[in-house]
């Protein structure tokens, strides 16, 4: 039986889905559920290797439903196969456990997602701005923030000779 | 960034005073760029580290939503300098898996030159640069000999020796010629003498082994635990390798072996570079002996690729098609459909995640960068070993900070 077919035998309900794209195969599943999906990838379909989480911001996305998708890569490293499993997540409750449990490696991964998009992983046991500096306040890979920033640049504090 | 001393872990150990801070980095010679650690020491020990990253993020995402598919390879290139024909392939790969382009054979076989080369080109700065942090110089200066050969050919290729931007959706910038087949040719035919001089000096130099041997173990379940792909993962037993396990590009066509080692300290993973350029060796040998005639691009008509100067000069056609498709939104367009395609890279799987939303342009262009993952594993391998094996496991893990801070 194809992973796919035991997760839709397992995960029924309003909210999962699945769906393919050309050798993509992605399973759509409800925020609240994500721990419970991801165990269940790992402990009984061997999916130990998480390749990556990220996140889309959905705002001028073509017929979207909901404002962030956050998409976990995972990958069995005995049968090479991949899975995508995605879910959705909207103002205010950007939200998500964190997976740092199971994972070490998502660790930076999450902290990555929280300072670009601003979602939250409750449970993570440091999560603050890595890329960005600390002071920084907003996302930047959200759809509403402009490609030139917010004046940043413009209003960087510069220490003269005279002043040092 | 900012960082407090009660981050540094073991929460038993921030009482004792004895314990010291340093701060390694962010412009110290062995880090070669800007990465900065903050160290706990017992003496010369190391308690605990915090890396503090972000020093040269430059928001490269950000600038993927902004500019075209063909566009954005520039800026990939820029990612992992050290081998950027090979961000190249990786991102075109990704874009052609989302808009359905089917490469021709020769482009294929060309890119897997590339490719392997790159991965050549990797490894050698790593191992040299490896071997420079403990104080062995020739090494050094013999491994950029050959990546000196490398630069000209990409040279040859494109007219860029650091930045190439070789690469288009759907083929190449130009096509190559015997030339530079020749080149390539006697590059690979004096790389193994090369690779034996490299390895006479180091691989049984007992200062060198002794800085490396057992130092920054990383456990089978550890590489797994922490996400971590190529040849770090490989030196500590994990047997996966994107070129046998999802052929891509040529790679099915080959004999080449995937090297791994059980070792999983620094010497495994030196070991391990040494005999993978060995190997990629092979492959282009191969596929130089192989290489398919016939168009390197595909046909213009399919909007992907930019038709022949001839044709744009010479009929109005031509023209018509070139300017289709360099205007906004007239030539291919993206699927509104996101997909994830990964490469097998020197440092490891180096992915692109692309949304599309029926442009020219990505909707979100995520980077899935091995250096950044393997980066968050340092703290671990360094913890109980002494000051001077930070460089020794840092040029080990082969860290990048333009593709770690993107």
């Amino acid at each position: 039986m194809s992973t796919i077919e035991r997760l839709t035998q397992r995960f029924a309900g309003e909210g999962y889905s699945s769906s393919r794209f050309r050798d993509n195969t992605r399973f759509d599943i409800p925020s609240q559920s994500l721990v419970d999906v991801l165990t269940f990838l790992k402990s009984d379909c061997g999916f130990d290797l998480l390749v990556d989480i990220t996140a889309v911001d959905l705002l001028e996305y073509p017929d979207a439903r909901n404002r962030f998708r956050v998409v976990y890569a995972l990958a069995n490293t005995v049968t090479a196969e991949r899975i995508y499993v995605r879910t959705h997540l909207d103002e205010p409750e950007l939200t998500l456990a964190s997976v740092v449990p199971m994972w070490l490696g998502a660790d930076w991964m999450e902290r990555e997602v929280f300072d670009m998009f601003g979602i939250r992983f409750a449970g993570h046991p440091n999560l603050k701005r890595i890329l960005m500096p600390e002071e920084f306040t907003a996302f930047p890979l959200r759809k509403d923030y402009p490609l030139r920033g917010r004046g940043e640049r413009h209003n960087f504090p510069v220490i003269t000779r005279a002043e040092s | 960034m900012s960082l407090q001393l009660s981050e540094l872990s073991d929460a038993e150990s921030q009482d004792q005073e004895y314990l010291w801070t340093l701060n390694f980095g962010p412009q110290h010679p062995a880090t070669h760029t800007t990465l900065r650690l903050m160290l706990k020491l017992d003496g010369e020990t190391i308690v605990g580290a915090v890396p503090d990253i972000g020093y040269l993020h430059s928001g490269f995402e950000k600038l993927g939503e902004d500019l075209d598919f063909n566009q954005y390879v520039t800026i990939v290139d820029r990612m992992n300098y050290i081998s950027p024909v090979a961000n190249e392939i990786a991102w075109i790969h990704a874009v052609e898996k989302l808009v359905g382009v089917t490469i021709t054979p020769r482009c294929k076989y060309v890119r897997t030159i590339f490719a392997e080369l790159m991965r050549i080109h990797d490894h050698l700065l790593c191992v040299g640069a490896a071997a420079l942090d403990l104080g062995a110089f020739t090494p050094f200066l013999y491994a950029f000999k050959q990546r000196e050969k490398i630069y000209d050919i990409c040279e040859f290729a494109s007219g860029q020796r650091f930045h190439s931007s070789y690469m288009r959706v759907g083929g190449v910038m130009y096509d190559v010629d015997d030339k530079w087949i020749a080149r390539v040719r006697a590059f690979v035919a004096g790389f193994p003498a090369a690779q034996a001089e490299i390895t006479r000096l180091l691989t049984r130099n007992r200062i060198f082994m002794s800085r490396l041997r057992g130092v920054g173990v990383l456990s089978r379940e550890d590489a797994i635990n922490y996400s971590c792909s190529g040849p770090i993962a490989r030196a500590s037993g994990v047997v996966r390798d994107l070129r046998k396990d999802e052929p891509y590009l040529a790679y099915p066509d080959f004999d080449f072996k995937v090297i791994c080692s059980n070792g999983g300290d620094c010497y495994s993973r030196y070991m391990m570079r040494m005999q993978e350029m060995l190997e990629s060796n092979k492959i282009i040998e191969q596929a130089l002996e192989n290489l398919p005639s016939g168009p390197i691009n595909v046909d213009a008509e399919g909007r992907a690729i930019m038709p022949g100067k001839q044709e744009v000069y010479q009929s109005i056609e031509g023209l018509i098609r070139h300017f289709e498709t360099i205007i906004p939104n007239r030539g291919f367009l993206a699927p509104v459909e996101e997909i994830y395609a990964a490469q097998e890279t020197a440092n490891g799987e180096l992915g692109y995640y692309i949304v599309g939303h029926g442009t020219i342009k990505a909707y979100r262009a995520r980077t899935r960068p091995p250096s950044y993952i393997h980066f968050a594993v340092f703290p671990h391998l360094i913890k109980g070993h002494t000051l001077s094996d930070v460089v020794a496991v840092l040029g080990s893990l082969n860290i990048i900070a333009a593709e770690l801070d993107r």
